[in-house]
């Protein structure tokens, strides 16, 4: 290998050395470049940077938006944002937790619960945001705070707005409430629009509207002091309310519902038939919702959900009761309609039912029997016997396919969480959910609402009020009209209607709503117990569904059967029959009898609804 | 030189037996003590960083152990087996950097990963040694000062990984490779001539490079230009640690004391913006210990260097500790505000992988290079 030049290690080494000298030079020098920019930020201007870090933290903090209002059908507030101090800490400012929150329970009563409560929010939060100790203080206790407050570092007293629900448990299933956000209902929402909002709603149309009720997160830009109090609000953009909302109920009429039904178990339902309006709803026993709000404590969360009436159950939507005989008045219209029965002809009951090659004895109510009975009568005095009849006639399926025109087995797609569907069984229904054939005798109990079938009260109220209405079915709906921002008009809802019935003749509705009067307005009569002193004609049905099956031979005894156990009673009605602008389904837990349990309180509802309204 | 070297060794005879044991381990004692006291310190605050996490402290010490196992492997692979294998590493490292941009895995937006199925690594770590070993090697075969040829040639051995990583995107790790190639060069005697046209050069290819940055690296560098305009954004990081840097002024707040950082200011101050957490702390006095330290691990890192008998180990020598220096100076420059957010760790201090254990095994060449002199003389 032939090299132009040959290698001089001195002479290498010695360039090498003055280079490297060179480099440590450039090194020192730059070491001290960057000690003069240390020199610069930690001595020249420590000062301006120790404000930034102590005293003034300029930070971007969420402005919640105003939760949007909820109003009856006349304006009354349903639920409202009421100003309430509550005591909050940010846990980054506290250097000893538990210390402060023992001193603080010195001036403020602060229980466990309220502890445990903050400690597992504490937990979720970063150290920053500020967490709620206690709410709702009282005059008293925000003085002797103020007057200390300079002992807690940290700590504030917020006034923030609390939702309140003025009516409290009257209108608990319907509203709802708002409840402290989770962490898996935060990973549902938009983040960024829920970073001020501490309350989400967790039932009924809290639940429903959510999105409606939220309206949009506002910034504002701070200057806080070393002790978390604001200096100045720099710049601002505001957040946008959200929207009111006015409800069809009436708030008057609810509360003359729940007082009809009183201390009974149960759920009263009234509809306007001609919109799907629902005026009422009510489900007893009932809640309260503001603890709710605030974060309820965990002993009476207890008691509520260990009572045994099971006040937080919504019956009105989650109820499934066997509907018993008020189903009467749509099966004899789908035997008129499906010319498997007529107006002229008649059934000879004798107490009992039996189908051909099987002496299983199929009972009346009556156990001696209601003779020649027509639609008309069996409708009445609801004779078993002429629709173990009717039913065998019309076989399960056709039975089936015209209650579902009544939406009986399906939600109702009320705008409310949570609704069940109820069962309208079919043989297709019983093959595909419990793999078994359809046996004829199931037929027979289908015909007068038992066996399988199971509706919710706002189904056979949403079913009553197709009936009145002729066949016009609307969407029950509990949301009128919403307003957006605060001065704006409300918006109406539009309705969703369905399309009519298909009607074979007018006539076997007319029939079978008379038959329905006289149920109420003859001397024989089911619910003749609510027909006095009224101008107008109701039109009703009673049912009783039975809790307890009797075995054969045997009698039901009311007295002696165990109050819990006693069958449920039923009422469905609408009023006037002629030109129905009320229609009403009451279910009363182990009422007993329909006719004197149930229809009183459907009365109740309706003479309010008329008084009322001649105001 | 070396006959006071065995002048030493008479004169200072009770202390042979130790060093006999090091120079077995091939270990150079002061660097290893720099390193020691440097990696204990970092131990220290991230600690305080981390908001006192025991997890991170054992991850990290994991990582050290395996850091200083690789130094010490790498210390026992004599020098000349170093540059036999130059261009093998080299070419296998450009052969990986091709296979990432083509096959890699992408974290956090930028493709630098090479999944090899049982584990993943970076092939950038690799040429951080492979770039100055090759350049090294290259211009220890030739006569120094290069010639132009050959300065020409050790360009595009530099430039063509740079470019490569560039493309990733990775800016931090491309500039610390272009700067371990190029001091090669400048330590070779390049002639200040070459050296002012080569910085002429860049400083007129500055905007090429601009136009083909980045959206986030262009905004970094505004950023860096002008942090108040973006305090949300980008700018957020270098505002918060130039007031987590002031606040800290001569003595510092104390450890774990730091307000800035323990109330979540200032991100990432676990790895790239630790050097904050350590001045809002420790203070002025405590940069001062700090850099001394850095400065004594360049000097002696320097010292070996200069002691090396070889060009090639020398070169490599001074490029390695040289590089040390930039990647020091980088991110507390960059901390504080006087070089843009390039994403570069503090060495030894920074929580963080795969460039702690490259750093070690380059200290491991290091130690290497001064402890089989001897040898080699023999």
């Amino acid at each position: 290998m032939v090299r132009q030049r040959i290698k001089d290690h001195i002479r290498e080494s010695r360039t090498f050395n003055e280079r490297a000298a060179i480099a440590l030079a450039i090194v020192i020098i730059m070491i001290f470049v960057i000690l003069a920019r240390l020199v610069y930020l930690q001595i020249i201007s420590h000062e301006h940077f120790t404000t930034l870090a102590e005293d003034n933290r300029v930070s971007i903090v969420p402005i919640p938006p105003t939760r949007g209002l909820i109003y009856d059908r006349n304006g009354a507030i349903l639920a409202q944002n009421v100003p309430a101090f509550s005591l909050e800490i940010v846990p980054e400012r506290v250097t000893d937790m538990d210390q402060t929150i023992q001193a603080l329970s010195e001036i403020i009563e602060i229980s466990d619960d309220h502890i445990k409560r903050f400690k597992k929010q504490q937990r979720q939060k970063s150290a920053f945001r500020s967490i709620p100790l206690r709410t709702h203080l009282n005059e008293v206790e925000v003085a002797r705070f103020a007057a200390s407050r300079h002992l807690f570092p940290g700590v504030e007293i917020e006034a923030r707005l609390v939702r309140d629900y003025p009516y409290s448990h009257l209108t608990a299933h319907v509203v709802g409430y708002v409840g402290r956000i989770n962490v898996n209902e935060l990973k549902k929402v938009d983040a960024s629009n829920y970073s001020a909002t501490h309350h989400i709603g967790k039932l009924g149309i809290e639940k429903f509207y959510e999105d409606q009720l939220h309206g949009t997160v506002g910034f504002k830009n701070i200057e806080t002091n070393v002790m978390g109090r604001t200096i100045r609000t720099l710049e601002q953009s505001l957040p946008v309310p959200g929207d009111d909302l006015y409800l069809t109920i009436d708030i008057e009429l609810q509360q003359a519902a729940s007082k009809a039904l009183g201390d009974h178990r149960g759920a009263a339902i009234a509809i306007d038939p001609r919109n799907g309006d629902v005026l009422a709803m009510v489900s007893q026993p009932s809640y309260d919702p503001n603890p709710f709000v605030v974060g309820i404590d965990a002993k009476s969360y207890r008691a509520l959900q260990n009572d045994i009436d099971n006040p937080l159950f919504d019956r009105a939507l989650r109820g499934q009761y066997p509907p018993g005989s008020t189903i009467k008045p749509l099966v004899g219209l789908a035997g008129l309609e499906n010319g498997k029965a007529s107006i002229n002809e008649s059934v000879f009951c004798p107490g009992w039912f039996s189908l051909k090659g099987d002496d299983h004895r199929y009972r009346d109510w009556k156990k001696e029997g209601h003779g020649v009975t027509s639609l008309e009568k069996a409708i009445v005095q609801s004779c078993d016997v002429y629709f173990y009849d009717l039913s065998l006639k019309l076989g399960i399926d056709a039975m089936s396919d015209y209650l579902a025109q009544f939406g009986l087995g399906q939600k109702t797609n009320i705008d409310l969480p949570g609704e069940l569907a109820g069962i309208l069984p079919s043989s297709h229904w019983k093959r595909q959910k419990k793999g078994l054939p359809w046996y004829t005798g199931e037929t027979l109990i289908s015909g007068i609402g038992q066996g399988y079938n199971l509706t919710t009260p706002l189904q056979l109220a949403s079913a009553t009020a197709t009936l009145a209405s002729r066949g016009l079915h609307s969407q029950p709906r509990i949301v009128k009209a919403i307003a957006s921002g605060r001065n704006n008009e409300p918006q109406p809802v539009p309705l969703v209607q369905q399309e009519r019935h298909h009607i074979a003749s007018d006539e076997n509705w007319e029939y079978t709503v008379n038959a329905m009067v006289k149920a109420v307005h003859s001397p024989r009569g089911t619910a003749r117990a609510i027909s006095h002193n009224i101008p107008f004609k109701i039109a009703g049905k009673t049912g009783t569904a039975q809790v307890f099956g009797i075995k054969q031979d045997e009698e039901y005894v009311k007295e002696d059967v165990a109050e819990r156990l006693r069958d449920h009673a039923l009422f469905i009605a609408f009023a006037p029959a002629d030109k129905p602008e009320i229609a009403i389904a009451v279910v009363v837990e182990n009422g007993g009898s329909g006719g004197t349990v149930a229809a009183p309180v459907a009365r109740k509802i309706i003479d309010h609804f008329f008084m009322s309204k001649s105001k | 030189m070396i006959k006071a070297k065995n002048n030493d060794y008479t004169q200072w005879g009770e202390r042979r037996q130790s060093r006999m044991f090091t120079r077995g381990l091939h270990l150079d004692i002061p660097l290893l003590l720099g390193i020691i006291i440097l990696s204990a310190v970092g131990l220290a605050i991230l600690y305080s960083a981390s908001g006192q996490s025991e997890a991170i402290i054992m991850r990290q010490l994991m990582r050290l152990g395996l850091a200083f196992a690789v130094m010490i492997v790498v210390a026992q692979i004599p020098p000349h087996h170093i540059q036999l294998w130059a261009p093998w590493a080299f070419g296998l490292g450009l052969g990986l950097l091709a296979a990432v941009l083509l096959i890699g895995d992408e974290g956090k937006g930028a493709q630098r990963w090479l999944d090899l199925g049982f584990f993943r690594f970076q092939p950038s770590e690799i040429m951080k040694l492979a770039v100055p070993v090759m350049v090294a090697w290259y211009l220890a075969d030739n006569p120094t000062p290069p010639s132009l040829k050959n300065i020409f040639i050790a360009c595009l051995l530099i430039i063509v990984p740079v470019l490569l990583i560039a493309k990733q995107p990775d800016l931090g790790t491309s500039i610390l490779i272009a700067s371990s190639g190029f001091f090669v060069l400048l330590l070779s005697g390049v002639r200040w001539k070459h050296v002012c046209i080569f910085m002429a050069l860049i400083a007129t290819s500055a905007p090429l490079l601009w136009f083909n940055l980045h959206a986030y690296q262009k905004a970094r560098v505004m950023t860096f230009l002008n942090p108040e305009n973006d305090p949300l954004g980008a700018g957020y990081h270098i505002i918060q640690s130039k007031i987590a840097i002031g606040s800290g002024g001569l003595y510092g707040k104390g450890w774990l004391n730091g307000s800035q950082s323990h109330l979540e200011f200032l991100p990432e101050r676990t790895t790239d913006f630790i050097f904050s957490v350590f001045s809002e702390e420790f203070g002025f006095i405590g940069i001062i210990c700090l850099l001394a330290l850095y400065l004594f691990i360049v000097i002696r890192g320097l010292y070996i260097a200069t002691q090396a008998q070889g060009t090639f180990t020398r070169l490599l020598g001074g490029s390695l500790i040289l590089t040390f220096f930039v990647y020091t100076f980088v991110n507390i420059g960059m901390v504080s505000g006087l070089l843009p957010v390039v994403g570069l760790p503090l060495p030894l201090i920074s929580y963080g992988g795969t460039s702690m254990v490259t750093m070690m095994a380059g200290f491991g060449v290091l130690m290497s290079i001064h402890t089989h002199r001897r040898l080699l003389s023999n």
